[in-house]
């Protein structure tokens, strides 16, 4: 409770913070004034230029909008991966989704069609398609032969992602001038974020990480191995289905307007299994929302220091807070 | 309680159980004894329903388990899982509460009963000490009880255990086997093991069921079942190799 508490209070900041600040300095009673004009139609009694307009609420506000989305998709799809796969090493890119959409985007940067509908390009569409498609092949494939399913897929899930890299890789190899391009994908970052682009990913995600809540019960009995699930009363192969494909729609979702975030999917679901415990009714939304601040924060900071890729700022926040956490965790933690 | 009628299982063209009989009442408590590949743990999961036999038909409390799902199988029959790797760290009685996944409400998670039947299921095991502790720090002994109080807080009719004193030391055998015969004459929960300590089998367990090359070959008293004769049939040993403490004494 205490720590949802603080989770929105943080999230309310982030929220704030990531409205106010940017390249160009708006001041801060104009960016409220120009916010509360837009959602409620209250007059401050301020003027403001039509492009501090612009900049407020078209451009920072879906953007941090989207961060808050994008990381409540990656920690929530890599909570499920983790307790699915009962791997901690699991993140929400370990079945290939994340091979799978970068090559999609590579192919899309390649190809010399550009479209835009409703905020989505030729890039976001098949970096959706390309994540579905890579998950959904490993788990046909990874059903065919003797392995125990989740060695299996795990093993399917690696073997896939390779021959997926070494077509990205190809496609960087090709691609010339638009490297930079495909590498900024690879990197992740808001910089399209819109109004549009939001209005597509936001159900997906909501909706996805909604119906995965629904379903911890699932994820608390399978934290025992597929057999200890069965016992407990879990139909093992379906809520296996059932839970690996919401998760990847979600991580689809994302990755789609995000481009590969790394470390949140991965960090965010442990600190919280540290702080409350293994189960997924609470690991679920509190990983939703501790992704969320993070990934927002990580954009505020990425946007503050130039614009860099917010991947490097995660995995520059990340990997020290769970370096710290894990030596100071209840326990011992172990793979 | 359960039923099995002309129970056969084969995996491919290898036949594991063939023409198995097996009547189990209520608040009986039965071992399953035999050599290794026997088909024991074969017939305990055709009892639990991992496993659908080819041919015959297993009934659970007068209905027939093909004809349930897997959260009604889970509130007839609890099962001790076998030693587990538990991925995330956990507390002895945050795993104790799984058991009472069968009865949780999907979307609100443990109510108030479902707390007070993990309480009771930690105090009739006797493993009060360890609440508070991370499970993978236990020893195996201690985790043994931990699974068993899992079950317990499962509150099914029957508790079904696959060789639960293997890795243990004579005490914590001892412990376990006085734990189930305590469930079973307080609690009336009707218990089927598998064990490979024939003199536990004998000493804890009135009634034996002997299984061979998939078929039952003996079932009954342990002074019946465990004859000379038959131990050197079945296992292949000297049966003075074979501690029966309820035999000899």
């Amino acid at each position: 409770m205490i720590l949802a508490g603080a989770g929105l209070v943080a999230l309310v900041a982030v929220l704030g913070i990531g409205v106010a600040l940017g390249s160009v300095a708006i001041a801060p009673l104009d960016t409220l004034a120009i916010v509360t004009h837009r959602l409620f139609g209250i007059d401050l009694g301020r003027t403001w230029s039509v492009s501090a307009e612009t900049i407020v609420w078209d451009l920072r506000v879906p953007r941090v909008l989207t961060s808050l989305v994008v990381g409540t998709a990656l920690a929530v799809a890599g909570a499920t991966f983790q307790g699915l796969l009962r791997n901690p090493l699991a993140d929400p890119y370990v079945l290939g989704t994340a091979s799978g959409a970068a090559l999609g985007a590579a192919i899309a940067v390649l190809l010399p069609v550009r479209f835009v509908i409703l905020g989505f390009g030729l890039l976001q569409g098949l970096a959706f398609v390309g994540a579905l498609v890579s998950i959904y092949t490993v788990y046909r494939l990874s059903r065919i032969g003797g392995l125990s399913p989740l060695t299996s897929l795990l093993l399917t899930g690696y073997a896939v992602g390779s021959l997926l890299a070494a077509g990205l890789a190809m496609a960087m190899y090709l691609s010339g001038a638009a490297l930079r391009q495909i590498f900024s994908y690879l990197m992740g970052g808001f910089d399209t974020a819109s109004w549009p682009q939001l209005a597509g990913t936001l159900p997906l995600v909501l909706i996805g990480c909604l119906l995965i809540m629904v379903r911890a019960r699932s994820l608390n009995g399978l934290l025992l191995g597929e057999e200890t699930a069965a016992h407990l009363g879990i139909d093992v192969s379906r809520e296996r289905a059932i839970l690996l494909s919401l998760a990847s729609l979600v991580t689809a979702a994302a990755v789609a307007v995000s481009g590969l975030i790394g470390f949140v999917g991965l960090v965010v679901p442990h600190v919280v299994r540290l702080i409350v415990g293994p189960n997924a009714r609470l690991v679920l939304p509190l990983s939703a929302l501790g992704g969320a601040v993070l990934l927002a924060f990580a954009d505020v900071i990425a946007r503050s220091v130039g614009d860099i890729p917010v991947g490097i700022v995660t995995a520059l926040i990340g990997a020290p807070f769970f370096i710290v956490l894990l030596r100071r965790a209840r326990t011992g933690y172990e793979l | 309680m359960i039923e099995l009628h002309e129970v056969a299982v084969a995996y491919r063209d290898r036949v594991v159980l063939s023409g198995v009989d097996l009547g189990i009442r209520a608040g009986e408590r039965v071992a399953l004894v035999g050599p290794n590949g026997a088909g024991k743990s074969t017939l305990l999961r055709v009892i639990t329903g991992l496993v659908t036999p080819s041919r015959g038909s297993v009934t659970v409390g007068g209905e027939l388990l093909a004809s349930l799902d897997r959260a009604a199988i889970a509130r007839r029959i609890a099962v001790v899982p076998q030693q587990v790797i538990v991925p995330f760290s956990t507390r002895v009685e945050e795993l104790v509460g799984l058991g009472r996944l069968p009865h949780e409400d999907p979307l609100r998670g443990a109510r108030p009963a479902d707390r007070a039947a993990v309480a009771l299921a930690i105090e009739r095991v006797g493993i009060g000490h360890l609440v508070g502790r991370d499970v993978r720090e236990l020893s195996l002994g201690e985790r043994q009880l931990t699974l068993v109080a899992l079950a317990v807080a499962q509150a099914a009719p029957v508790l079904i255990l696959d060789e639960p004193t293997v890795h243990l030391d004579l005490r914590h055998q001892v412990a376990t086997m006085e734990l189930l015969v305590n469930l079973n004459i307080h609690n009336g929960t009707t218990v089927v093991a598998v064990l490979h300590d024939l003199g536990l089998a004998a000493h804890f367990f009135p009634r034996l069921v002997l299984l061979d090359g998939g078929r039952i070959v003996g079932d009954g008293p342990s002074q019946e079942v465990l004859s000379g004769q038959r131990i050197r049939d079945v296992f292949g040993v000297d049966p003075s190799m074979v501690r029966l403490p309820a035999v000899t004494a």
